[in-house]
């Protein structure tokens, strides 16, 4: 149902032209980009402070209320900029390896936001000022780096057609966890040949 | 480009680690990805800074206090990014030189890079929020625009 809902999507008059258009796809892509140094930039500086690298002398309460309307205004271009992006060709986004491992990633780093914000935030007033924040902050400052690293890695990496679903043989669990609809014969040959390199595979295409 | 330097392009891309970048599947894509994280740090360190030049974001705290507890981590950044940047421009240095986007990014990028470690680093010192404070602000962040976008329009041209 997904898939065909896709297809349809893929199919409207706007998705097309956004595709195929000469500038507005690559400007979309630009501000996605460059987006990334307001979104995820003030959300790591914030995430330094928590995990007590950086901005000692600065209270937590600074990032919290200052700084995080434009982390969110940074997150709100990053959100219709991808979905535009998004838009312009689903069908290949949905069946990416890559982008699918964003879509977990993302859904992992907003669990993270909202612990923080729904349990370690409410208490601010007993730790703002300390160098070290609290043990759950700094847990909380630690994952957020880490997942929105492996978003933008993932992210960056969705350009690349190392798994898609064209390009076969691929072993069985990349057919399996892109949702690439292959002959069962194929899947069977790159079980026997055991796993091609990505080497192999961009030769093969 | 003059057409003079080609030659030192083409040495560019014959050296070793640029022909070790070229070779491997998987080499550009992850350095690619890296100098984009290294971005998110480094555009997060001068972003918070120009905000509070701009009057805005962080502003119980002074310029100067600001601009000197994130430091370390702009310095980090910005080495990466040159670090990588080298990495992604030896493996197709031929490319870069037929190319605008490039020549714009090479341009901007050392006036951006001399404008913050030399200018702004120097005003900054005992700067309250004002006309002159709004002024560097706003040229900081039009500058790393432009490299950055120029930067990315490398890949489309």
């Amino acid at each position: 149902m997904i898939v065909s809902f896709l297809e349809w999507v893929d199919s409207t008059k706007w998705s097309v032209m956004l595709l195929e258009s000469y500038y507005m796809w690559p400007l979309l892509e630009t501000t996605h980009v460059l987006t990334l140094a307001l979104f995820v930039g003030t959300a790591f500086m914030m995430d330094l402070r928590l995990v007590g690298l950086a901005f000692r002398r600065v209270p937590v309460s600074a990032f919290t209320g200052r700084l995080l309307p434009w982390t969110r205004i940074g997150f709100a271009i990053m959100v219709v900029t991808g979905l535009l992006l998004f838009y312009s060709s689903p069908l290949r986004y949905y069946r990416n390896l890559f982008f699918r491992l964003k879509a977990v990633l993302l859904v992992l780093a907003g669990l993270n936001v909202w612990f923080f914000h729904s349990r370690i935030h409410r208490r601010l007033d007993e730790w703002d000022g300390d160098w070290t924040p609290p043990r759950a902050a700094r847990i909380a400052g630690i994952v957020s780096l880490v997942v929105w690293t492996s978003v933008v890695f993932s992210g960056r990496l969705v350009a690349y057609n190392w798994f898609d679903c064209d390009i076969q043989p691929q072993p069985a669990w990349v057919n399996t966890l892109a949702g690439c609809e292959v002959e069962n014969d194929e899947t069977a040959r790159s079980d026997e040949e055991g796993a091609p390199t990505l080497a192999g595979w961009i030769t093969a295409s | 480009m003059p057409e003079s330097w080609y030659p030192f392009f083409e040495w560019c891309e014959g050296t070793l680690l640029g022909s070790a970048v070229r070779e491997s599947v998987v080499a550009f894509p992850l350095i690619e990805a890296t100098h984009l994280v290294a971005l998110c740090v480094m555009g997060g360190a001068l972003i918070l800074v120009d905000l509070r030049m701009l009057g805005l974001g962080m502003r119980q705290q002074g310029i100067a206090e600001l601009a000197s507890q994130v430091r370390p981590w702009l310095v980090t950044a910005v080495a990466v990014m040159l670090g990588t940047g080298v990495l992604l421009f030896l493996s197709e240095a031929v490319k870069c030189f037929y190319n605008t986007a490039f020549g714009v990014k090479m341009l901007t990028l050392p006036v951006a890079l001399l404008f913050t470690f030399v200018v702004r680093e120097k005003l900054v010192q005992g700067l309250e929020t004002g006309a002159r404070s709004r002024i560097l602000g706003s040229v900081s962040l039009v500058l790393w625009f432009v490299v950055a976008a120029a930067g990315r329009w490398i890949g489309y041209s």
